[in-house]
C-alpha cells in the first residue's frame, strides 16, 4: 500500500497526447491503474471513450496490450483470454484485465461479465463510471444518477443508479472495490490489491465527466470528491464477502459529517432543472445506502 | 394516448437534418413505439423521439443494448403498435436472430439502419453501403425483408411513412437504409399537412376476433393473401405468436406440411414484387449506357447523366428506390437494349451481383466501388466514357 504520490511508480504506461477531453478524470484514472498493473497486461476494452483514448494502431498512447472487443463482450473476451493464456502456461505472468465504461458494464455487457463472474474467471473486470454513454454523446445508462440529463433523459432520469458492486457481490467473487478517479493512491492501491486475488476482482471507479456533467474542466477532481463527501459515492472493498469501508469514506458513516447532496448537484449543469424535492428524494435515497452498508458492516 | 394534435410537424418548408427527417416520417406513419440504443451515427433519431413521441402520446424506451432494443419492438408490434427501432451495422448484427424470428412470425416492424463504415466497428462517421446484404440475409433461415434506399432527407420522411406502409401491408421486416452523411444532411423538407399525410398512412389491420374466412393464405384466384394479424390480448382472442411455420391459422404445422408455409413466406413478397418494388427511369429511352444505383449514390448519378449527355454520351439512370425485393424483371428490361451498364456503389459492389443476375452473360458491366465517401461525379462519369469508348 502506497500512501504518498512520491510512492507511484515513475515510469509512465499512459503516454502523453491522448485523444481524450480536457480535464477528463477516466484518463487520469487510468494513467494510475495501469501503473499498478505493470506492463504485463492484457487489456480488453469494448467501444467506449477508453477506445478513443487508446489511439489506432502505430499512433497508440498506451504500453499495455490492448484488444478492443465488440461493446457487449468485455468480460466474455476476457474468458477467452485467460482460457488461452492457462493453456500456455502463462497465466502466472500475464494479469487480464476487462476495462468498460458505465454502460458497456450495467446495460450491454452485463451477460458476458455475470457468466465470467459465475465461472470465477481470474480476471479484473474494472469499469469507470461516468454515469452515461459518453462516446456516443452523453445518453442515460443504468449507471445515470436520478434527475440528471441526459439526451435521452431530457426531464432527467426517473430511475436511480444500478448498483453493479452488489450484483457482483451476489457473484460470490473474491475482491470487490469502489474507488473514485479524485483519489490517485486509493485508485493505485486498489488495482495493486486485486492483483494479488485469484478468480474473478471487481473494481468499480467513479471518474467525472466535464462535458457530459457540465462543469468547467478544471474541477473534476473537485467534482469526484464532492461525490464522495456527500456520500453519494461510498469507497469500500468486500473482500471474500466482507465489507471494509475506505479511509476516504470512513467519516461519511456519521450521517451529520456528509455535505449536503446539493453541494454536490448543484455544481452541475445535468442537474440545472432539479427542484427542492428531488433533492430530497436524492438525499433520502444517499441516507438509505448507508443504512445499508453500515449493516454490512 | 394519442396526441393528435402533436403527432403531426407544422405542413410546410422545414430544414431539417435526415435523421431527424427519417423519426418525422415514421411519427406521420403513426409510430407509437421506438424502442432503440444509441450508436453513431443513428443516435439523432432516439435523441429526437424520446421527446417528439411521448407528446404525442406514444412510448420511448432506451433499452439495455440493440437485442433488447428489437425484441422490445417486436413485442410492441404483437399488442398492436406500430413500433420500429433505428441502429447501425452492429446494432443491426445483435437484431438478426429477432428480425428472422420477425420475419417468420409475420410481425410488422421498421428498422432505420443508418449505415456505417464496417466491418467491425469501422470508420463510425464515414457512410458505407455494406449493410445492404446484411439487411436481407443476417438472419438465419429464408425468408424476405423489403428495404428503402431515400437519397435526400426528404426522402427519409417520406419513404419512412412508405416503409411503415409496406410494413403493416406485408408484415415483414422493413428497412430503411440511410448512411452517415445522408443522416447529417441538413435538408429543406416539405412538410404535408395532417389530413394529407392521413390519407397516406395504412392502418394497422387487426383480426380481432376469430374469423376463418381470413384463415387463408390464398384468395380464390390463388393470389398470395396476407390476412390480418391478430392483436395480443384482444378480448375473446387469447392467442399464440411462435416462430415455426404456420398454416394460414397460425397452428404451428409439421415437417411434411412445412413446404407450403415456408414457400410463401418467401413468395409473398417475390410474388408482389410489382407492387413492392419502388424504381426511378432518367433518360433510360435511347440510353446505351445504363448507370443503375441506389441511396445517396443514385443522386450523384442524376448529375452523371446530365453531364454525360452534355458530352453526347447516351447515358441513362435506373435508380433502385427499394432495393429489395430487387426487382429482377424491371433490371432485365431495362438493360436489354443497353450496349453496357455501369453500377456505381458505395461498397465494393454488393448489389451489382444482382444486377449481373439480370444481364446478358456478354453485357459488360462496370463497377464503380467507393469507400466511407461518396463518389465525385467525375469518378463516374470517367467509367461512363470508358465504356462507351470499349463498346461503341
Ligand atoms: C453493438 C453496439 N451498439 C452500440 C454501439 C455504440 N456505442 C459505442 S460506445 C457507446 C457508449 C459507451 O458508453 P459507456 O460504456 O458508458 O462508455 P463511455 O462512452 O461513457 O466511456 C455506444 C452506445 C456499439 N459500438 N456497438
Ligand atoms: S466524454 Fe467524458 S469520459 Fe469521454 S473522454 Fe471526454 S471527459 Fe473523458
Amino acid at each position: 500500500m502506497i500512501t504518498r504520490p512520491d510512492d507511484l511508480p515513475e515510469e509512465e504506461l499512459l503516454l502523453s497526447g491522448t485523444r481524450s477531453c480536457a480535464g477528463c478524470s477516466m484518463s487520469l484514472m487510468y494513467r494510475t491503474a495501469i501503473k499498478a498493473l505493470g506492463k504485463n497486461t492484457i487489456i480488453t476494452v469494448p467501444a467506449s471513450c477508453l477506445t478513443v483514448l487508446h489511439g489506432l494502431y502505430h499512433k497508440q498512447s498506451v504500453l499495455v496490450n490492448v484488444i478492443h472487443t465488440t461493446f457487449e463482450t468485455t468480460a466474455a473476451s476476457a474468458s477467452g483470454i485467460v482460457a488461452a493464456l492457462e493453456a500456455l502456461g502463462l497465466d502466472e505472468k500475464i494479469t487480464v484485465v476487462g476495462f468498460a465504461g458505465d454502460g458497456g458494464t450495467s446495460d450491454i455487457g452485463i451477460q458476458g461479465l455475470s457468466g465470467a463472474a459465475e465461472r470465477n474467471t481470474n480476471f479484473i473486470y474494472a469499469c469507470y463510471d461516468n454515469e452515461m454513454y459518453s462516446n456516443t454523446g452523453t445518453q442515460r445508462s443504468g449507471q445515470t444518477p436520478y434527475m440528471a440529463y441526459t439526451t435521452t433523459t431530457p426531464h432527467g432520469k426517473l430511475e436511480h443508479k444500478k448498483n453493479i458492486p452488489m450484483i457482483m457481490l451476489a457473484h460470490n467473487i473474491p475482491y470487490i472495490a469502489t474507488t473514485c478517479a479524485s483519489y490517485p493512491l486509493d485508485v493505485f492501491n486498489k488495482f495493486t490489491r486485486a492483483k494479488q486475488f485469484k478468480g474473478t476482482r471487481y473494481i468499480h471507479v467513479l471518474a467525472p465527466c466535464p462535458p457530459g456533467w457540465g462543469y468547467p474542466t478544471h474541477e473534476s477532481i473537485e467534482i469526484g470528491k464532492l461525490a464522495v463527501r456527500t456520500g453519494i459515492f461510498p469507497l469500500y472493498e468486500i473482500i471474500d464477502g466482507k465489507m471494509f469501508l475506505s479511509k476516504e469514506s470512513e467519516p461519511y458513516l456519521d450521517p451529520r459529517k456528509r455535505l449536503p447532496v446539493a453541494d454536490y448537484l448543484k455544481k452541475q449543469g445535468r442537474f440545472k432543472h432539479i427542484t427542492q424535492q428531488h433533492i430530497d428524494t436524492y438525499q433520502e435515497y444517499v441516507n438509505g445506502q448507508w443504512d445499508f452498508i453500515s449493516k454490512m458492516l | 394516448m394519442e396526441n393528435e394534435s402533436k403527432r403531426y410537424m407544422a405542413p410546410g418548408k422545414h430544414v431539417l437534418m435526415g435523421n431527424v427527417a427519417m423519426a418525422e416520417g415514421a411519427m406521420a406513419a403513426g409510430l407509437t413505439f421506438f424502442g432503440g440504443y444509441p450508436i453513431t451515427p443513428s443516435t439523432e433519431v432516439p435523441e429526437h423521439l424520446v421527446w417528439r413521441l411521448p407528446e404525442a402520446g406514444g412510448a420511448f424506451i432506451q433499452m439495455e443494448d440493440e437485442l433488447a432494443a428489437i425484441n422490445s419492438v417486436a413485442g410492441a408490434s404483437v399488442a398492436g403498435a406500430k413500433a420500429m427501432t433505428a441502429t447501425s451495422g452492429p446494432g443491426t448484427s445483435l437484431m438478426a436472430e429477432t428480425i428472422s424470428m420477425a420475419a417468420a412470425m409475420e410481425i410488422p416492424l421498421v428498422i432505420c439502419d443508418v449505415q456505417r463504415n464496417g466491418p467491425g466497428t469501422g470508420l463510425v462517421t464515414a457512410p458505407h453501403h455494406n449493410d445492404v446484404f446484411q439487411c436481407k440475409y443476417s438472419g438465419n433461415g429464408e425468408y424476405e425483408v423489403i428495404a428503402y434506399a431515400p437519397m435526400s432527407c426528404q426522402e427519409l420522411y417520406d419513404l419512412t411513412i412508405e416503409a411503415f406502409n409496406a410494413a403493416e401491408t406485408y408484415r415483414c421486416p422493413t428497412y430503411v437504409l440511410s448512411d452517415a452523411y445522408l443522416g447529417h444532411l441538413h435538408e429543406p423538407v416539405v412538410i404535408p399537412t395532417a389530413e394529407e399525410v392521413k390519407k397516406l398512412v395504412v392502418a394497422r389491420a387487426i383480426l380481432d376476433k376469430p374469423n376463418q374466412e381470413k384463415f387463408t393464405f390464398l384468395d380464390r384466384e390463388g393470389n398470395i393473401q396476407i390476412p390480418p394479424a391478430p392483436v395480443l390480448g384482444t378480448p375473446n382472442f387469447p392467442t399464440t405468436f411462435i416462430s415455426q411455420p404456420h398454416g394460414p391459422d397460425g397452428i404451428p404445422v409439421n415437417e411434411d406440411q412445412v413446404l407450403k408455409p415456408n414457400t410463401l413466406l418467401v413468395e409473398k413478397i417475390t410474388k408482389n414484387v410489382e407492387k413492392i418494388a419502388r424504381t426511378e427511369a432518367y433518360m433510360l429511352d435511347d440510353a446505351e449506357v445504363v448507370i443503375i444505383a441506389y441511396g445517396l449514390t443514385a443522386r450523384v448519378c442524376y448529375h452523371v447523366v446530365n453531364l454525360a449527355r452534355k458530352e453526347g454520351l447516351k447515358a441513362g439512370l435506373f435508380r433502385l428506390v427499394t432495393i429489395w425485393p430487387f426487382p429482377y424483371e424491371r433490371v432485365k428490361s431495362v438493360v436489354a437494349g443497353a450496349k453496357a451498364i455501369v453500377v456505381p456503389e458505395m461498397n465494393l459492389g454488393l448489389m451489382a451481383g444482382e444486377v449481373e443476375r439480370c444481364k446478358p452473360l456478354a453485357m459488360p458491366m462496370y463497377k464503380v466501388p467507393k469507400i466511407a465517401d461518396i463518389h465525385e461525379p467525375g469518378e463516374i462519369l470517367a467509367v461512363v466514357r470508358k465504356a462507351k469508348e470499349a463498346h461503341p
